[in-house]
């Protein structure tokens, strides 16, 4: 099983300048999206602007929904037919799709949600940077769930892992959010958009079950995966955001709603390794390390540069997966560290994940900005020396 | 094929209480498709949440139990994704125009090929009888106590304000009627809605001293006026007046129309001359 | 043509709509609160009990004499 595509880093295909939103939408089309329904928010909406003239160039749908729920749940809809589906919003939007998400989680649709987070709570800084739907992304719904939640600081890393959202979905069965923020999303970049083929795209696993042969929608394979006939095709089933037999119908048998739910849990808790996704830089010898993601990291990788010039053994994660948190791989690379600092546009999402994943919490430190301007190199390097007792 | 073949019998009988008008539209609506004879894998049906949203759990087609007030936006994906289903999508009158009113004007509006049935009890049953936004005003209700204050929606003037393209109203003591009206509504292309006035002798009922099932029904069979084609066609634009109002609610079908279909507008005016144009060289729209 | 009135008594929950609507009284609840087709004989065949019924355990069958 290869629930992401692999790289082939040829270095064909086409160099464009695009905003990171402009980025989602190719990368999605390239992933093989046919499906975008949204609703405009800042700072996501160029996401629907530029997919509402690109998708049906390729003979894909794009529709702009009466509001964020409808959005999701008309992705929802379309997904089950067989197309790849996709949504994006901001925060606000987010928080309107919340139970949506759920059922995409219940009744294990494939789909991807963009988030390009502005600053909340509330309608809070629309055209400003933050990264504070870290927990939101997590928590959002109600219910025990496991969810998906990629990030990216680069352009050409960002298009990486729109596809690799899109495999992660169509392996498991689940929504997948990809998190970005209003710097990522608005900044302009070069960015390769690769030959068609140099992805490897994950495509949905059908059914083999012929017609009118008992088909069980919900019936998972030993690796958890559930093995898809298009709604409103040839097999006739039922979806439901209840807890449902494998048939698709209404249980509420304890058997069934006790499996049901280790089942949603297990298909990702249990695969974390196939769904983590770092970047890492001297983590072998970092005294300092750095955790990061998003816009945050992209300063983190710019002071850690700086001061490995000076020749101090700072290093940094890059976590491109979020959610579920690789914490044994956070750990594993921080057992050698003196201190380790998590880089983040929030009063402390993340850096909660980091303590309780390493053995030494009370070395784990926030450096965060939280005015809805980017975290800066220096912002950063501030911290480090008050935490290594030199004053600012 | 038999009516009761279009149903899953095995959880029959179903939920509804005794004389539920809610089963008198399943019964009609399975007849409208007999009568049409669709095959059970054209259809999908797409409920949203409450009593009349169980529907979608007995009949043999696709079926998408979904969230409440949502089942419109599913159906506007689905149906976008695969335009050759027939797509069905029962709702509660809580369900459709409360929480769900948003999406009702706005499918409307796209005049997208869906049929929307309103199955019109003036009451949230499943949660135990609270007022909705079709209950009569002064209605008792378990969250109206004192009667309702709140004015309810017309269903038929707020479809036709939204731009349906297919609107009627019958009610379950109309069984006939309702299953010609249904079948009309599935085989028109464009947003149809069909309010059926139906009976919660349990709890409108009750609360409301509207006596049984029977009682109810013979209600609607009194209180309703048949509008002919001629009144339907003058009072376009406010279809829901008409000078016989006092006499009783108006029933019948009010207006169908020829308009352009959203999928099939999309697919015209939006994908075939985006395609033909190609990509081409430009990098921004 | 032979034809009958088919109840199916687990699906019947008494609502008794049938039994009001009939225009020939060919219809009553047994003693179980199921409806019976007491009068069979008095049946015009309207077919307004199959339709109103919401429990769909009325069949009017219609087979042609073998």
């Amino acid at each position: 099983m290869t629930p992401t595509g692999t790289v082939t880093p040829t270095g064909t295909g086409t160099l464009h300048f695009l905003q990171g939103n402009e980025v989602c939408a190719e990368a999605a089309v390239y992933a093989g999206m046919r499906f975008y329904a949204g609703y405009p928010i800042t700072p996501s909406t160029e996401i629907a602007e530029r997919l509402a003239w690109r998708l049906p160039q390729v003979g894909g749908t794009c529709i702009q929904m009466e509001d964020e729920i409808g959005s999701l749940c008309s992705v929802i809809g379309a997904s089950l037919t067989g197309l790849k589906g996709m949504t994006a919003t901001s925060g606000p939007g987010y928080s309107l799709m919340q139970e949506a998400v759920g059922y995409a989680i219940m009744a294990e649709v494939p789909l991807v949600i963009v988030d390009v987070q502005r600053g909340g709570p509330s309608t809070g800084l629309p055209t400003h940077a933050s990264q504070g739907d870290v927990m939101q992304v997590r928590w959002g719904t109600h219910g025990d769930h496991a969810i998906v939640c990629l990030s990216a600081s680069t352009h050409q890393d960002l298009f990486e892992i729109m596809i690799r959202a899109f495999n992660v979905s169509e392996t498991f069965r689940t929504p997948v959010v990809v998190l970005i923020d209003e710097i990522v999303g608005h900044m302009r970049e070069p960015v390769r958009i690769p030959d068609a083929g140099e992805f490897e795209l994950t495509e949905r696993l059908l059914t083999s079950v012929p017609r009118d042969v008992d088909y069980h929608p919900y019936f998972p394979r030993e690796d958890g995966r559930l093995p898809m006939s298009h709604f409103g095709g040839e097999h006739r089933y039922n979806v439901t955001g209840l807890y449902h037999d494998m048939w698709g119908f209404p249980s509420d048998d304890p058997r069934v709603t006790n499996d049901l739910i280790h089942h949603l849990m297990n298909k990702l808790e249990n695969r974390k390794r196939d769904l983590t996704f770092t970047k890492e830089w001297y983590t072998d010898d970092a005294e300092i390390m750095l955790i990061s993601y998003g816009a945050s990291a992209r300063s983190a990788r710019h002071i850690m540069e700086d001061r490995r010039a000076v020749g101090m053994r700072m290093g940094l994660i890059e976590l491109q997966t979020l959610w579920p948190f690789p914490g044994e791989l956070v750990r594993e690379r921080c057992r050698q560290a003196n201190y380790v600092v998590v880089v983040e546009m929030n009063m402390g999402q993340i850096v909660h994940e980091v303590k309780t994943a390493v053995d030494r919490p009370e070395r784990v430190f926030l450096a965060n900005r939280v005015d809805g301007e980017m975290i800066t190199p220096v912002d950063i390097k501030h911290l480090v020396r008050v935490i290594q007792g030199k004053g600012i | 094929m038999a009516v009761t073949d279009y149903l899953r019998r095995r959880f029959m009988p179903h939920i509804w209480c005794p004389g539920c008008g809610h089963g008198i539209v399943l019964n009609s609506l399975l007849r409208a498709i007999e009568k049409l004879e669709l095959e059970k894998n054209d259809i999908v049906m797409i409920s949203g949440i409450g009593c009349s949203a169980r529907i979608q759990g007995y009949v043999d087609f696709h079926t998408m139990h979904t969230l409440h007030g949502r089942a419109l936006a599913f159906a506007t994906g689905i149906k976008m994704a695969w335009p050759l289903l027939k797509v069905i999508v029962p709702m509660g009158d809580g369900d459709a125009l409360a929480i769900g009113g948003n999406h009702f004007i706005h499918a409307a509006r796209r005049n997208i090929d869906v049929t929307a049935i309103i199955m019109n009890n003036s009451i949230y049953g499943m949660t135990g009888g609270q007022h909705s936004p079709l209950t009569p005003c002064g209605d008792q209700a378990t969250t109206a106590p004192y009667g309702t204050v709140d004015s309810p929606f017309d269903v038929v003037r707020l479809a036709s304000a939204a731009g349906a393209s297919f609107i009627a109203r019958t009610t379950t003591y109309h069984a006939r009627e309702m299953t010609r009206l249904l079948a009309a509504a599935i085989e028109h292309r464009g947003f149809s809605v069909v309010e059926v006035l139906s009976q919660c002798p349990t709890y409108y009922g009750r609360k409301n001293d509207a006596g049984d099932a029977v009682a109810m029904m013979e209600g609607f069979r009194d209180g309703t006026v048949r509008i002919d084609r001629k009144t339907a066609e003058t009072s376009d634009g406010d279809p829901g007046r008409l000078d016989g109002e006092a006499a009783g609610t108006p029933i019948g079908l009010f207006r169908r129309e020829e308009r352009p279909e959203y999928c099939e507008a999309y697919r015209r005016r939006v994908v075939e001359p985006a395609m033909a144009a190609g990509r081409g060289e430009s990098e921004t729209p | 043509m032979e034809r009958r009135i088919e109840v199916n008594r687990n699906w019947c929950k008494g609502c008794r709509i049938c039994v009001a609507f009939c225009p020939k009284n060919v219809l009553e609840l047994d003693r179980k609160g199921t409806v019976v087709a007491a009068r069979p004989g008095d049946c015009i065949w309207c077919g307004d009990c199959e339709i109103r019924c919401p429990d769909l355990a009325i069949t009017i069958v219609r087979e042609a004499a073998s």
